[in-house]
């Protein structure tokens, strides 16, 4: 029995064995199989290495690359075009006015205003900007326009909500004399009370200080060059010189500074689409140390007080200027020692490009005695904003001054831009 | 000199009171504050050249790199970018949830103002505007009025821009996400070989 068992498990096991070993042939083709696939992945290994190569080179190719940009002059120049900033703004209008109290006219196609903005950031907390101006396009002898800087000046934070600058800068007065470029006012030409009462756009040379008070809450004050409303223009004894006050900018052109002036405003822009603002000014002598008809010291003060309110498409703009001049500009001009006006103007944003306005207008740079001397202006028209920086605009002009050759009526179009 | 000299020790003074430019909140803070319990792994969404050329039409300028950061946890992102106002960048950060039409904006924060001029974008009565404010479609405009502030015009476009482009961005990851399932899902029912 046991023999019978041994002899059956010898034969299986070699059945088995039998089984298992390949034959020559097989191994021969196994071995092949083998060697190609070595083949193969020794040839992919090579492209790998040579790729890795490759790609070594372009790295440190682009490394090199980078490190030149980076250092090199290029950089250095793109560092400081990132610290400085141009930009500008521009107006170009055509007024069709003609006058009910006289032949004047005025048909005329006018580049207004282009100007041109260079600031530099010389670090978080110091920076310089500069406004240069042409105006009426032709400046020089004789011609129609000039060349102004409106402003030129280093402004300094020097804490955290505060900063102070120095040179020249707009007088923070008004709704339009800091914030006037084109696409941000309704109307072709600028308004006339903030033209002719503040007197838009007002610069002076001088310093200030600006801030933060509280939430909503900012200030500005500074001590700068004041107004020369020259009471003896014409160095004629017999004849009187200006009374106006927007006569009376210097505009930091070897101005006169015996006097100074002082400006403080306080304003709310805590809610959006609300701003509420009121400036105080004080002038020293806007005489400048000259008199006329035996008397000198013409110290003035200017209260403005202005609102804005945008609420979805319905807008609103208030402004009230008054000026409180002594008495003896009377020699000069009956009722010049006041000086006022004001306007309102609501408007209606259709969408986002097309809107309009309505604006009613009046001042009056006599009104310290009873002569009927003010004056009224009403507007309406429409802006529309080919882009939130490029505005067509057109509007109809009233005036309601009877008895001066000024009273104009006609329209105005305009094309205006800021970058 | 005296009047400069007491005006300088007043605003001295108040500068406590107020901080007009600086760092508001740490972005950290703001994704802490926004993600309770842990703030989320950072997550990027790569910008193709569609992408890149809808967002620089929505920010009106060329937009470069390769790729935006973003926080995702749920139905919920978070982005913060910088856009120049006026001359120096304003970071911001948007939280935007829903899918789809339901896409709206649940937070706008300013993180830091460095100009000296348009600070009252910061105020929560300007930001707060933009809570719930979705985008339209084609255009990528907010579906609703931000009224703006006087004299910050620059600064307010710019974080309405923001506002604009964090909006369009959620509704690529979540459009993304959806193709990805969609793929995904129909590679697992072909039949098996």
């Amino acid at each position: 029995m046991y023999k019978k068992i041994l002899t059956t498990a010898i034969a299986l096991s070699a059945v088995t064995t039998a089984q298992a070993a390949p034959s020559l042939d097989d191994m021969w083709e196994l071995i092949q199989k083998q060697q190609a696939e070595i083949a193969q992945l020794k040839t992919q290994l090579t492209t790998t290495e040579q790729r890795v190569t490759e790609t070594e080179v372009k790295t440190e190719a682009t490394f090199a690359a980078v490190e030149e940009v980076t250092a090199g002059p290029v950089a250095k120049l793109a560092d400081w075009a990132d610290k400085t900033t141009i930009g500008g703004y521009g107006e170009m209008h055509y007024n069709n006015l003609t006058s009910d109290n006289s032949s004047d006219s005025k048909e005329e196609f006018d580049l207004h205003r282009f100007v041109l903005f260079f600031g530099h950031q010389f670090n978080d907390d110091l920076r310089f900007f500069s406004e240069l101006e042409v105006e009426h396009n032709v400046a020089g002898e004789g011609k129609n326009g000039e060349v102004e800087i409106e402003q030129a000046y280093i402004e300094w934070d020097y804490a955290e909500s505060h900063r102070a600058k120095a040179g020249v800068f707009l007088i923070p007065v008004g709704i339009i004399n800091e914030t006037h470029e084109p696409e941000t006012f309704y109307g072709v030409e600028r308004n006339p009370v903030e033209k002719t009462i503040i007197p838009a756009t007002w610069w002076e040379g001088g310093a200030m200080l600006s801030g933060e008070i509280a939430q909503g809450f900012s200030y500005d004050a500074g001590i700068h060059s004041g107004l020369f409303i020259d009471p003896d223009a014409d160095d004629d004894p017999l004849t009187s010189g200006k009374s106006k006050i927007r006569d009376g900018r210097q505009k930091v052109s070897e101005a006169e500074g015996d006097d100074l002036a002082y400006t403080a405003r306080i304003k709310y822009t805590g809610m959006p689409g609300l701003e509420l603002a009121a400036t105080l000014q004080h002038q020293n002598d806007i005489w400048q140390g000259e008199s006329f008809a035996g008397e000198d010291g013409a110290d003035a003060n200017l209260f403005e007080l202005h609102a804005v309110y945008n609420k979805g498409p319905l807008g609103v703009r208030a402004l009230f200027a008054h000026w409180d001049i002594d008495d003896v500009i009377e020699n000069v001009k009956a009722g010049a020692d006041e000086q006022e006006g004001f306007y309102v103007e609501p408007s209606y944003r259709i969408n986002e490009k097309l809107g309009f306005f309505a604006r009613f207008s009046e001042w009056d740079n006599q009104a310290g005695d009873s002569s009927d001397t003010e004056k009224q202006q009403y507007d309406i028209g429409f802006n529309y904003w080919l882009h939130e920086n490029v505005v067509l605009k057109a509007d109809y002009r009233h005036d309601n001054n009877e008895g001066d050759s000024e009273e104009f009526r006609g329209f105005n179009l305009g094309v205006g831009w800021s970058f | 000199m005296a009047f400069l000299f007491l005006l300088v020790q007043l605003s001295l003074l108040a500068s406590n009171m107020a901080h007009s430019k600086g760092v508001y909140q740490t972005a950290p803070d703001f994704l802490a504050e926004n993600f309770q319990p842990s703030i989320p792994q950072v997550s990027s969404l790569w910008l193709t050249p569609e992408l890149k050329s809808t967002a620089s039409t929505i920010l009106d300028r060329k937009v470069r790199g390769i790729r935006i950061r973003y926080w995702k946890e749920g139905e919920k992102t978070a982005w913060i970018m910088e856009e120049i106002g006026k001359e120096l960048p304003i970071t911001i950060g948007v939280v935007i949830s829903g899918i789809n039409e339901d896409s709206h904006i649940e937070q706008v924060k300013i993180l830091a103002f460095r100009e000296s001029r348009g600070w009252e974008v910061r105020y929560p009565a300007f930001t707060a505007q933009y809570q719930n404010v979705k985008i339209t479609t084609p255009n990528h405009k907010l579906d609703q009025h931000i009224d703006g502030i006087t004299g910050a015009t620059l600064s307010v476009r710019a974080v309405t821009k923001v506002a604009r482009l964090a909006l369009f961005f959620h509704q690529q990851v979540y459009d993304q996400q959806a193709l990805h399932k969609q793929a995904t899902t129909l590679n697992t029912d072909q039949p098996k070989l």
